[in-house]
């Protein structure tokens, strides 16, 4: 019989039960949390054999695997972590997967060549995964731009990157410029023209919009570092004729031998450090992108 | 043959009034509806995963419907007795079993003609123009009814001379071996004595290959497909159905009814 | 018209039995028996006898180990045949995802009956049996009863020569075997030759020209219900009334219900019985044959089969 006393306590015994549940999920949600480094390596295994399991589903997978390659490259830039070792194994399953995915050796290639902590940096498998690319689908010549761009870029093989871009321009539906761009690095390795063009190839043609970011913060440096080799040459000459470096680029606008002040791209006027070469406004957010990337000293 | 016709319009009408398929084909529709959504969160795979999430969800329902309803449709008939009248009427046994196979067969074909054209309607919705490359999806989707009007021949083969379970594991039991036949051929010489690799070999050839009807990621990636491997196909589902279908009347002719 | 509706000549259905199927199960043996074209034929016989067995081999649904048999003349393999014979299973269930106008029209169309005659064939069949209010309701929401009538219209459907019902009255209530008989008596008068199995003996009785014993698999005797059980009626029964005193050897052979009395005696003292019981002051209510029935003949049959069978084990054979 329902008294009073058990209408009472049931609703009570019910809203501790529902606490006790909320709370014990929170313990649930830390520890799994903590598990989750773990969890991904545990998922990981033989691609031959995820491909056998799949049946007939493997392309299927492979947009699963490729998902998560994405969700875990977000992730883990976002926290900030270092380890992005678990990217290559995800990677080589869902190529294996899927070959013909061409998405997963573009972007791929970009989250493996990137330097810490934007990417792997590890060029080499970045090579390795076009390479597998360029095997399993080789009439898509974009595959031979990738690679030559990771030679030039990153691994600095100028010989190599030649090589790719000219293997690549091979294929009929090729670009004009991929042959141009062979002959030029073999002649001149790096050259500002080359970096912006190959940058600006970037720009124009990817439709993510990280990249797309990335590829226009490259620009502006190589500008930026281009403008700071020509304020060197110009301080040389100042030096010639005043006898010492300028100590600011007002200098040159003084000298009569600029019309306006000098400004990188986001309209930072350029300083001159104090070896006297010329370098970024320490207020340009400009520089905080140039030590991301590592790549201009 | 014309009352295999008759019997072929109410298997037909069988399966329609069976609400379960409606189910199924709801749960195909939510399908596609998840791939558009499944595009959002990664990168550059909007189009194909549509595409290849469709494609699984057709194959795996279509499936589910060849090998659970194909057993049924004579050992449901067994097992209820249903039969009984039926086959105590100037029917033949065989027009009987062709009658159930062309039912069960016209069933999938507008099931799987639906859940086609629902995948074909999210495609127009993500992508911004359509190539010719994207007929694909609808040679896919034929090839993926061919490859299931062989698995009902072979269930309906199966459940003519053992129980519903062990026809319903026999016949999934084949389709994934089936999946699988290619590999045989690759197999590696040096291991096996000669007459393990002829005799692999050959059974390569005779079993099922269900890998034919399989071209999921060309069609994912928009290839196009020869006209020639449109016509091989039916024609290999065409002559293996037969041969299946030939097996099971005449296993179906001298079977005695419990 | 051959005379002979149905013939089996030593029809037999043997079945594998017991571990790895070894042994032999006689469920048919050599069955010879005919139905003549025009009569009402009983098949009684205990329940596991062998008479659905005997009428599924008959309809071709299974197939004999030896003997032959012949419907109308031509052999049973002969498919078209079974345009002229109605078939009515045992506990009968169909498509219970149609109507029974549309299963009728299934049948109708198997049959190849022409488009313009189905409709109204169908509706004349519903009608017979008791259905015709029934006609558009899905057979899952059937009862028992009205399974069976739908069962039965199927089996007359196309009109044919010969109807074949495996138990027919199972599972009827009074009015609805009441109705089942009378649509056999209804193709009897059409023409028809009808073959029941039944194991309710009173029905046998009743409706059958003739009928075959089955025991144990095998037909131990053939002919009109009377012919079988002995015409001679064995005594007369006399049913009065009396109240208070009277004869006690009279009453004593007497079965009592309140004020009423069965006695039977021989035939012979018929008349002797009942002047003394005039004397006596009762009042005669009536006086009948008593015969001995189907079921006592029956009876008989299937204890000599079981001491029968006893003895076969106990030899070891």
């Amino acid at each position: 019989m329902k008294t009073a006393k058990t209408m009472v306590l049931m609703p009570v015994l019910l809203l501790a039960g529902l606490m006790g549940v909320w709370k014990l999920q929170h313990t649930l949600d830390q520890q799994r949390a903590a598990l989750s480094e773990d969890r991904d390596y545990v998922l990981l295994s033989s691609p031959k054999l995820i491909k056998a399991v799949s049946l007939e589903y493997a392309p299927l997978m492979a947009d699963f695997y490729w998902t998560r390659v994405v969700q875990f490259y977000g992730n883990k830039h976002v926290r900030g972590d270092a380890n992005l070792q678990q990217l290559w194994p995800l990677l080589d399953i869902t190529t294996t997967l899927d070959p013909n995915l061409i998405v997963a050796y573009r972007f791929g290639a970009i989250f493996l060549s990137q330097r810490a902590p934007g990417g792997a940096g590890r060029p080499d498998l970045a090579v390795r995964l076009i390479q597998r690319g360029i095997k399993a689908n080789p009439d898509y010549w974009r595959l031979y731009e990738d690679l030559g761009f990771i030679y030039y870029m990153d691994l600095k093989d100028y010989t190599k990157a030649s090589e790719a871009f000219l293997e690549g321009s091979k294929n009929p539906k090729a670009l004009i410029w991929m042959k141009v761009m062979a002959a030029k690095v073999a002649a001149e390795g790096e050259s500002y023209e080359t970096s912006v063009f190959l940058w600006n190839d970037v720009y124009t043609n990817t439709t993510d919009p990280q990249i797309k970011e990335n590829a226009k913060a490259h620009l502006q440096l190589i500008r930026a570092q281009e403008d700071c080799r020509q304020l060197d040459l110009l301080g040389g000459e100042y030096e010639k004729r005043f006898g010492h470096r300028p100590k600011g680029v007002s200098e040159f606008v003084d000298a009569g031998m600029l019309r306006g002040i000098p400004a990188d791209p986001l309209g930072y006027p350029y300083t001159f450090g104090e070896n006297g070469k010329a370098a970024l406004n320490p207020n340009s957010p400009l520089l905080e992108k140039q030590e991301f990337f590592e790549r201009f000293q | 043959m014309r009352r295999a016709g008759v019997v072929a319009l109410n298997t037909f009408r069988e399966a329609v009034r069976d609400r379960v398929l409606y189910n199924l084909l709801f749960f195909a529709l939510v399908m596609m509806a998840a791939s558009i959504i499944a595009g959002q969160i990664s990168i550059g795979i909007e189009e194909t995963v549509i595409v290849t999430l469709g494609l699984s969800a057709i194959s795996l329902i279509g499936l589910l419907i060849a090998v659970f309803i194909g057993v049924g449709l004579v050992s449901k008939e067994m097992d209820k007795r249903t039969l009984y009248a039926v086959l105590a009427k100037p029917v033949r046994r065989w027009e009987f079993l062709v009658g159930k196979f062309a039912g069960l067969v016209l069933t999938l074909a507008v099931n799987v003609s639906a859940m086609g054209i629902g995948l074909f309607l999210a495609m127009i919705y993500v992508k911004p123009a359509l190539e010719r490359g994207d007929a694909t999806v609808l040679t896919a989707v034929y090839f993926i009814w061919l490859k299931l009007a062989l698995v009902v021949a072979l269930a309906l083969l199966f459940s003519c001379f053992t129980t519903p379970l062990l026809a319903i594991l026999f016949t999934a039991g084949i389709y994934i071996v089936g999946l699988y036949v290619q590999e045989l051929r690759n197999m590696p010489m040096q291991v096996m004595s000669r007459g393990m690799t002829l005799f692999t070999k050959w059974l390569s050839y005779l079993l099922p290959n269900f890998e034919n009807f399989n071209i999921m990621a060309m069609a994912a990636h928009s290839r196009q497909v020869p006209g020639t491997l449109v016509a091989q196909n039916t024609l290999y589902a065409a002559i293996y159905c037969a041969v299946v279908l030939a097996a099971a009347v005449l296993v179906f002719s001298r079977r005695n009814l419990k | 018209m051959t005379a002979t509706a149905i013939e089996t000549e030593n029809l037999t259905k043997e079945y594998p039995h017991g571990f790895l199927s070894l042994k032999k199960r006689k469920s048919l043996e050599g069955l010879n028996m005919q139905v003549e074209t025009g009569e009402i034929f009983g098949f009684i016989g205990p329940n596991g006898a062998g008479k659905t067995t005997a009428i599924k081999l008959l309809m071709r649904l299974i197939f004999p180990t030896a003997g032959t048999a012949r419907i109308l003349g031509k052999p049973i393999s002969d498919i078209d045949m079974h345009r002229d014979v109605g078939y009515l299973p045992e506990q009968p269930y169909f498509y219970d995802y149609l109507t029974a106008a549309e299963l009728l029209d299934y049948f109708a169309r198997i049959h190849d009956l022409p488009a313009a005659e189905r409709k109204p064939r169908v509706e004349k069949m519903l009608k017979r049996v008791g259905l015709e209010t029934a006609g558009k309701i899905q057979l899952r929401k059937y009862s028992k009863g009205m399974l069976q009538r739908a069962g039965m219209a199927q089996a007359i459907l196309h009109d044919p020569k010969v109807v074949v019902l495996d138990e027919p009255m199972s599972g009827l209530d009074p009015v609805g075997r009441r109705e089942v008989r009378d649509i056999i008596l209804e193709l009897k008068r059409e023409g028809k030759t009808v073959m029941f199995s039944t194991h309710i003996l009173s029905d046998a009785e009743m409706l059958c020209d003739r009928v075959g014993v089955i025991v144990g698999g095998k037909l131990r005797g053939v002919g009109a219900p009377e012919e079988l059980v002995g015409v001679k009626p064995q005594a007369m029964e006399i049913l009065f009334e009396l109240a208070g005193q009277s004869s006690p050897t009279l009453l004593a052979k007497a079965t009592r219900t309140g004020d009423r009395f069965r006695l039977q005696v021989p035939e012979a003292e018929l008349y002797g019985t009942i002047d003394q019981l005039r004397a006596a002051g009762a009042k005669i209510l009536s006086v009948a044959q008593v015969r001995a029935t189907l079921e006592e003949f029956f009876m008989h049959l299937v204890e000599a089969d079981r001491a029968q069978a006893a003895a076969v084990e106990v030899s070891g054979k």
